[in-house]
């Protein structure tokens, strides 16, 4: 085994994501730590200019047609032998649409462990402690791997972002390695076949001052309109939470949360809304975010500036009357 | 077509988690056990494919709670065809790599053609299932997926990425699909339905091997500290409604 660190630099449509840079900075730290070296991996074709502004110790670029987009079996078999061939400390990638697909796969395929939504890692001796945020957000669990090889699946946003891109302070340009697929990719079962962009011509969630945006809580599509009512007294939009776009019960445009969309309303209320931190990562950078909720442990409560605790179903029609004076 | 799904009971997530006294795992007893949800589209979405194009859904779980009949007859009140349990001595919290060995030996044997399963849950610190029961049958996975449409020996699936983007991708069957969100909310199930079921259906029971654990194990387990926390309001939802429309006065976003 060697004492590096590889990480899976994450990009679609030409540029990465931010999650890339979080992971570089963290394993940077951590590579000193073991006396081995933070070396970026990116999967690509005619990408090498993305590769560069890695602010990794070194990166390798592995550069194939078949890597032109995103492919979760080429991204497996190419990391699966990457992994074989470098015998890596640790691999590091996103816990996102991208890493979700590779790592608990990889785990199987190179029998090293996997700890998932992790949020905290720290290197305490020689030994890594990874903290996985399970349950919802409820449980944090900080766990060490059996052996000393380990695949780390990182939540977005949990380290800071400035330390692994070139351009900030005291990061350089990496020497970037360039390679053929180490693995055949000839033959793929998985074709992608286009990026789809968000549906437009619905409300634009991320342009209202004001958000009634609610949750679980509503109880039915049947009481979605005593929101909608509030909305138009106040003159803006109604947004939601993942469950009910699920159902239906709104259109997908106004999702917010870390697949739907990032909001930053001067006033945001959450309501009946429960705080997973796939909502938080939507709607955080709210100026001011005013929770309602029944259950008072909720985690929303953690992240509003003010809350309560009555049952929205009450608030709604009081809203719609205060506003209206 | 031939699909099975497997699912995976979890801790009921709207009920108070308590920690056991080493604190290191969940005190699970003490805890009420459900499906977990991106299961229940994942049993929509095989039943939705199966609805147009033909064949049969097979529903499969690991026996860690002493609960899953109640699942399976569920699934089946939803229009499953056939359900199968693996027994054992696999407790509640039973590691996402053992429930994945567990499940893909015994999917081995049915020869599928599409394996859906609930893209994560919320128990997943080793993994998520699907992923890892494809590395075992050696079949590809694609995950993160809202649509699936099934044609000529072909998978086409909506994979989503962050933002609302999302790719579309043709993979060849057998595959295994990690699904989001099936095309329609999942169904529901009278309660009448599930039991009539559950006295008229046998469930296939197999015999689990041995447990393959996480490759991790946890030292401390916790609830987080928030940063910081809301300023609470008290008071009529009357009150609250006066105090919200207060502040939206304040920052001049309504007028009057």
């Amino acid at each position: 085994m060697s004492n590096d660190i590889l990480i899976l630099a994450e990009h679609l449509n030409g540029k990465l994501a931010d999650i890339t840079f979080e992971m570089v900075g963290k394993a940077k730290q951590l590579a000193a730590a073991f006396g081995g070296k933070a070396v970026a991996v990116l999967l690509g074709s005619r990408a090498k200019a993305l590769a560069e502004s890695i602010g990794a110790e070194a990166v390798l670029y592995v550069d194939d047609p078949a890597l032109a987009e995103f492919n979760p079996e080429a991204y497996r078999l190419v990391l699966a032998a990457l992994i074989k061939e470098r015998n890596p400390r640790l691999m590091m990638m996103g816990n996102t649409s991208m890493g979700m697909d590779l790592g608990a796969g990889l785990s199987v395929t190179t029998g090293l462990p996997l700890i998932a939504y992790v949020n905290g890692l720290a290197a305490d001796g020689g030994t890594l402690v990874a903290t996985s945020q399970i349950y919802g957000g409820k449980i944090q669990a900080e766990a060490v791997p059996d052996g000393e090889a380990c695949i780390v699946a990182c939540l977005a946003g949990a380290f800071p972002v400035d330390a692994g891109r070139v351009g900030a302070a005291q990061v350089a340009a990496p020497p970037v390695e360039q390679i053929a697929s180490p693995a055949p990719l000839g033959d793929l079962k998985v074709k992608f076949v286009k990026l789809i962009q968000p549906q437009s011509g619905d409300v634009d969630i991320t342009q209202q001052p004001i958000l009634v945006s609610i949750g679980r809580g509503i109880g039915g599509q049947e009481n979605i309109a005593l929101a909608q009512e509030v909305a138009d007294a106040l003159g803006c939009a109604v947004s939601a939470s993942r469950p009910l776009t699920d159902a239906g019960w709104l259109p997908k445009t106004r999702q917010v949360g870390k697949s739907g969309l990032t909001v930053k309303p001067k006033v945001y209320l959450a309501l009946g809304i429960s705080g997973a931190p796939e909502h938080l990562e939507g709607m955080r950078g709210a100026e001011t975010i005013i929770a309602v909720n029944t259950d008072p442990k909720a985690p929303i409560f953690d992240v509003a500036h003010y809350g309560a605790t009555c049952d929205m179903l009450d608030l709604l029609p009081a809203l719609t009357e205060k506003v209206k004076g | 077509m031939n699909i099975v799904v497997p699912i995976k009971q979890i801790p009921n997530l709207t009920d108070e988690l308590e920690i056991n006294s080493e604190g290191t795992h969940l005190d699970h007893d003490a805890l009420q056990y459900v499906l977990n949800e991106f299961d229940e589209h994942a049993i929509e979405e095989a039943v939705l494919t199966k609805e147009s194009a033909g064949g049969t859904v097979t529903v499969i779980g690991v026996d860690t709670t002493g609960e899953l009949n109640e699942a399976l007859h569920t699934a089946l009140a939803k229009g499953a065809d056939k359900a199968v349990k693996i027994t054992g001595d696999f407790p509640r919290g039973t590691a996402s790599h053992t429930q994945a060995k567990l499940l893909a030996d015994a999917i081995k044997g049915l020869s599928p053609d599409l394996v859906f399963t609930g893209v994560q849950a919320a128990d997943d610190r080793d993994g998520q299932i699907g992923p890892m029961i494809a590395a075992h049958l050696g079949l590809p996975y694609v995950g993160v997926v809202t649509g699936v449409t099934v044609k000529e020996g072909k998978a086409a699936v909506h994979k989503e990425y962050a933002g609302g983007v999302m790719a579309e991708f043709e993979v060849s069957l057998p595959t295994v699909i990690g699904v989001q969100a099936a095309h329609q909310p999942p169904r529901y199930a009278p309660v009448s339905k599930i039991r009539q079921i559950a006295k008229a259906t046998k469930i296939e029971e197999i015999a689990g091997g041995e447990a393959v654990g996480a490759g991790s194990s946890v030292r401390r387990m916790f609830k987080p500290e928030s940063a910081g926390h809301a300023e609470m309001w008290e008071g009529s939802p009357e009150e609250v409604a006066e105090k919200i429309v207060a502040l939206i006065k304040e920052k001049g976003l309504l007028k009057g």
